[in-house]
């Protein structure tokens, strides 16, 4: 991939092979976060990661990505994540970052852009549009020189996932991004979450609401430290499953 | 005029140099409320000056600059590694290894007979502005203006050329540092090398803080590293408008301060002139106060 190139916000994914998770533990201390993860990610579409709290879901996704210490394997096509850095978007928790920060919307999209131009430039005209374009993508285009921290959660949701967008990444993963945002923002991210399913990308989300897992994603998988079920949401997402994962009986 | 420029001169372009390497480092420093940290380095840069000057007996800028950072770099070393190993808590890894190496520093200054030469343990801390003299623009004197150049005391063009490399390595890595004060997660997401980029931001903090601690002192170092940005935090919502406006704010309290140095006591009847490196830091740390205060009644 040229990295110099500028490629608009609507471009195609590449096709960059599968995702796999194999014996993937996380341990904190010696406490075991996550033990023995395998798992095969569908090749497209939404998938719903959920499991109770303190079940090692925002821990997984930051395990894939190599943002904490883990052991076991996690390949895209075949080759390590680092080598495939570019194939990845993270969008994380909107809570994991100082609001207060002095940067405006725009600065943020732009900075899912920060290896592009190169060191010592800025990022230019054309990739200001880029992410003008991708603001105005999740509805912000009118807050572009906003401060981020006289924004709405639900629009600073909004300006991570435009963030993230700004990647032209294949593989999407997201912590909580529906968490706390209001209908609005929550139309507009689903919008979005459509889109990016009809451009053959993968979109792995932390999710928390189990009523809307059905209606909103195709694949899930159901984690509580380690896989309890994962697979199509019609044979994997059932109460027993559940059951398993939560400790305690759930009808959905 | 012919003894402002003998006199006031040098000790004013030395303070608003290492003021403005001080204060560009600042801002990021702030943003990752790391103040503490650009305190606890300015100390612990001093053994690795006095020790690389008492090992190879020479004082030049890259013998002084070079056992600064090794000292940064030993003392953040060392602090990643009490928080990772030990499991020290960081503020406290911070406070041991920083006083720990000022300490040894100043043994070191004892031990070598240094202290009794240049490196007068008060100049260290509260620095010696004062004794920055330009001798051949006195006005007797036939020199023409480059030869005189060539007299300036030998820490402005130290002082010089740091502050030409803090602001380049800011100015190359201006984006990425930018995102990683913001979203250090999402930098190493993103496939940046951020331990580099750390070590770049090391660098420039330990070149700022050793080129301020032989002539301005480690207590200027520190206030204008933490105020002239922070007072630029409460005004502006923009990072380059903060970086700017903390230059501005550096330069203007320095100019007062060492104007309140030399014709403060004499208000009150006295001879004698304050210490400016001492007047200045105060002249900050009362811009930070009433911007904040104007800030909370607004």
């Amino acid at each position: 991939m040229d990295r110099l190139a500028i490629t608009p916000p609507e471009a195609l994914a590449p096709a960059i092979g599968h995702l796999a998770v194999v014996g993937l533990s996380v341990a904190y201390r010696g406490v075991p976060v996550l033990s023995d993860v395998t798992w095969s990610a569908p090749a497209s579409g939404l998938t719903a990661i959920v499991g109770p709290n303190g079940a090692g879901k925002s821990t997984l996704i930051k395990a894939i990505l190599g943002l904490v210490p883990s052991t076991g394997r996690v390949t895209i096509g075949g080759r390590s994540v680092d080598a495939m850095r570019d194939a990845t978007a993270y969008v994380p928790q909107r809570a994991t970052v100082d609001w207060d920060f002095p940067a405006t919307a725009l600065d943020v999209v732009l900075q899912g852009m920060v290896r592009e131009p190169g060191w010592f430039r800025g990022y230019g005209r054309a990739r200001r549009e880029r992410a003008l374009a991708l603001l105005d993508r999740v509805g912000l285009a009118d807050l572009a020189s906003r401060q981020i921290g006289q924004m709405s959660g639900g629009q600073q949701q909004r300006v991570f996932l435009a963030r993230g967008l700004a990647r032209n990444a294949a593989i999407l993963f997201l912590d909580e991004p529906l968490a706390g945002v209001d209908a609005a923002s929550e139309r507009i991210i689903l919008d979005v979450f459509d889109t990016l399913d009809r451009d053959g990308r993968l979109v792995v989300c932390v999710h928390h609401d189990l009523g809307t897992v059905s209606e909103r994603f195709a694949d899930v998988l159901v984690l509580n430290k380690t896989v309890i079920a994962a697979g199509p949401v019609a044979l994997a997402f059932t109460p027993q499953n559940l059951a398993r994962a939560y400790g305690v009986p759930l009808t959905v | 005029m012919a003894e402002f420029w003998i006199v006031d001169f040098v000790p004013l372009l030395a303070a608003s140099l290492s003021a403005l390497a001080c204060a560009l480092v600042g801002n990021l420093l702030i943003l990752t409320r790391r103040a503490m940290a650009a305190d606890a380095l300015s100390h612990a840069v001093v053994p690795g000056v006095v020790v690389a000057v008492a090992i190879t007996g020479l004082s030049g800028s890259i013998v002084v600059l070079a056992g600064g950072l090794a000292a940064a770099f030993a003392a953040s070393g060392l602090v990643a590694f009490l928080i990772r190993a030990g499991r020290v808590e960081p503020g406290t890894a911070l406070g041991v290894v920083f006083t720990t190496f000022f300490a040894f520093g100043i043994l070191v200054l004892e031990w070598t007979g240094l202290s009794r030469t240049g490196f007068d343990i008060h100049h260290v801390v509260t620095g010696y502005l004062e004794g920055l003299i330009w001798v051949s623009r006195d006005p007797g004197g036939t020199a023409g203006f480059f030869q005189s150049l060539m007299d300036l005391p030998q820490v402005v063009f130290e002082l010089a050329l740091v502050l030409v490399l803090v602001a380049a390595i800011l100015a190359a890595f201006r984006k990425e540092f930018a995102l990683l004060a913001f979203d250090p997660v999402f930098a190493r997401a993103s496939g940046l090398p951020v331990g580099l980029l750390e070590a770049a931001l090391l660098t420039a903090t330990a070149l700022a803080c050793t080129a301020a601690f032989k002539s301005v002192g480690v207590v200027l170092a520190v206030a204008m590293i933490v105020c002239p940005a922070a007072t630029a935090r409460l005004l502006t919502t923009r990072l380059s408008h903060q970086m700017a406006l903390s230059a501005a704010i550096a330069l203007a309290t320095v100019f007062a301060g060492y104007a309140a140095a030399v014709f403060g006591p004499r208000l009150f009847g006295s001879a004698l002139a304050l210490n400016a490196a001492g007047t200045i830091g105060a002249m900050a740390g009362l811009a930070l106060a009433a911007t904040a205060a104007l800030r909370a009644r607004g």
